[in-house]
């Protein structure tokens, strides 16, 4: 018998704010503009909204970010359900995966996953927020002071430091972490909302500038100020609904942690591996049934790590897998088709889940992909939670 | 007009919880939090054993050697006090656990996977830091 939760819930609406460096607007207001579109895009009135799940993006721990508070802004007085969540990078695919289950059990009937941001002032320096070395206090107190004293500073460091370890164990190269980038711009180029439209070569990957090696500037994503909103019904109302639904036929989660313990791999073994297990055995596929994918990348190592974690390939071979750049425009395995967040916008898990809406529903254009099964995941801490989604146009 | 006052690295400072890891710095032993109940190290400092929970622990020598098991190249300006390129290194003790640290008395391309290495102190006037350099 099929998993309860096969198919019980679908993406009925999807909002996305211009993305970048667009200043003037709070994060709240965002949010807002990100909400408005998703319930115009679903057809569904104001007060049909009975969930509202929040999710703040780098401003939620440098201040500035969406709070509970966003509930009174958008004048929803019908809740049913109301969360404020953050499991990093993962909280997207969660959001929507806490939605289905509040859904299929009768708790809601159309919940609003929505994420914002705006980390960026006019002038800052693009990494400023998420480096936090301004933060870092003059004698930090404790063992905890050692990593500020070894100058760890920020998310580009644990993940050059993962990727490191890969290429050591494995035998990955500068050049599978290249064709990633180069792939995922040439499918920026065909994507309206991206902020990099210019494409790259080998070239240009190589040439750009160390942010710590082994990662140049193209291996890291983009900062962003924007909003996404995903509205969350059943799939029986989504039917009927303005927009072709996306079905939620697997969900997962794993969450290995990052303990640094003896004997834990976890800079080349990711909560992938854990969610697979539960998504693709909710959706019943597995990885040669996947004709897209979606993934968190937050840097191109995380893509790599990733495909290996859902076993498209065996544990060290992700670079081998990709350098024949079956990832990019015409590729076997089309991935992150509008750019993802090293090209077109970084709204942390709802630049994966996005993508896949506009796909799930084939309004992907020039840049439309085979689309039976979508792979969407989220990834957050370094490399430490993991969310994932499978989606499809078809509830069978 | 005042001058900016000079920025220095961040050097940790000692608190009650960490005072004998620092004092042990200071005489040149690297000393570690081990659980008195199941005997796994614990690094860094913390009140409970991340392998059993038990909240006792007693604080051990460890031999100072290890292994690198891995590091990246900085080339970004995020700290003032930071000139760059340095090394950002893991180095995975002999007993297990792992420090976060700089290697020294190496030159950054050098710099190896695996590679052993030995304690090495850099010492300021209140602290002393655990460093790494080839064994
Ligand atoms: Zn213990």
């Amino acid at each position: 018998m099929a998993h309860a939760l096969r198919n019980a819930g679908a993406i009925s609406g999807l909002g996305i704010t211009p993305m970048g460096r667009i200043y003037g607007k709070s994060a709240t207001e965002f949010a807002a503009d990100a909400v408005r579109a998703a319930i115009a895009d679903s057809g569904l009135k104001h007060d049909d909204i009975d969930g509202l799940l929040i999710n703040a993006g780098i401003t939620g721990n440098i201040g500035g970010g969406i709070t509970l508070g966003l509930q009174n802004y958008l004048g929803l007085k019908n809740l049913r359900l109301l969360n404020h969540m953050n499991a990093a990078g993962s909280t997207a695919a969660q959001m929507v995966q806490y939605a289905t289950m509040a859904i299929a059990n009768g708790m809601a009937r159309h919940v609003v996953c929505v994420f914002s941001d705006a980390p960026l002032t006019e002038g800052s320096k693009t990494g400023a927020a998420y480096g936090g070395a301004g933060r870092i206090a003059p004698r930090p107190r404790g063992m905890a002071g050692l990593y500020a004293a070894a100058g760890y500073f920020g998310a580009n460091t644990g993940y050059a430091l993962a990727a490191q370890r890969h290429m050591a164990m494995y035998g990955t190269t500068q050049d599978h972490f290249g064709i990633i980038a180069v792939g995922q711009r040439q499918w920026a180029t065909m994507n309206p909302m991206a902020q990099m439209r210019e494409p790259i070569t080998m070239e240009d990957y190589h040439a750009s500038r160390w942010v710590i090696e082994p990662l140049h500037l193209l291996d890291c994503c983009l900062v962003s100020n924007g909003a996404v909103a995903v509205i969350v019904s059943s799939a029986d109302e989504a039917k009927s609904m303005a927009q072709p639904p996306v079905y939620i036929r697997g969900m997962g989660q794993g969450h290995p942690g990052d303990t640094g313990r003896a004997g834990n791999d976890a800079e080349t073994e990711t909560g992938a591996k854990i969610a697979a297990r539960t998504a693709f055995g909710m959706a019943g596929v597995g990885p040669e049934d996947v004709t897209q994918c979606q993934l968190y990348d937050c840097y191109t190592y995380t893509v790599l790590v990733t495909l290996e974690d859902y076993g498209f390939c065996k544990k060290g071979e992700g670079g081998p897998f990709v350098e024949d750049g079956k990832l990019g425009p015409g590729g076997s395995l089309p991935t992150n088709t509008g750019g993802g967040e090293l090209s077109a916008y970084y709204m942390w898990g709802m630049t994966p889940l996005s993508e896949a809406v506009i796909q799930g529903r084939g309004q992907g254009g020039d840049r439309q992909a085979k689309n039976d099964v979508i792979l969407c995941t989220g990834n957050g801490g370094t490399l430490a939670y993991h969310g994932a989604l499978i989606l499809s146009p078809h509830a069978n | 007009m005042t001058q900016p006052a000079q920025v220095t690295k961040p050097l940790p400072e000692a608190d009650d919880a960490s005072k004998p890891f620092w004092d042990g710095a200071m005489e040149g032993r690297l000393v570690i939090l081990r659980c008195a109940d199941c005997k796994a190290w614990r690094m860094p400092w913390r009140h409970h054993c991340d392998q059993c929970l038990s909240d006792r622990s007693t604080w051990e020598q460890a031999s100072g050697r290890g292994v690198v098991r891995t590091f990246g190249i900085m080339h970004q300006k995020y700290h003032p006090a930071f000139e760059v390129p340095y090394n950002v290194t893991i180095v995975e003790l002999a007993e297990g656990p792992r420090i976060t640290t700089n290697l020294v008395g190496v030159s950054n391309a050098d710099i190896r996977v695996g590679m052993p290495v030995v304690v090495d102190w850099e010492r300021h006037s209140d602290i002393t830091l655990p460093k790494f350099r080839p064994a």
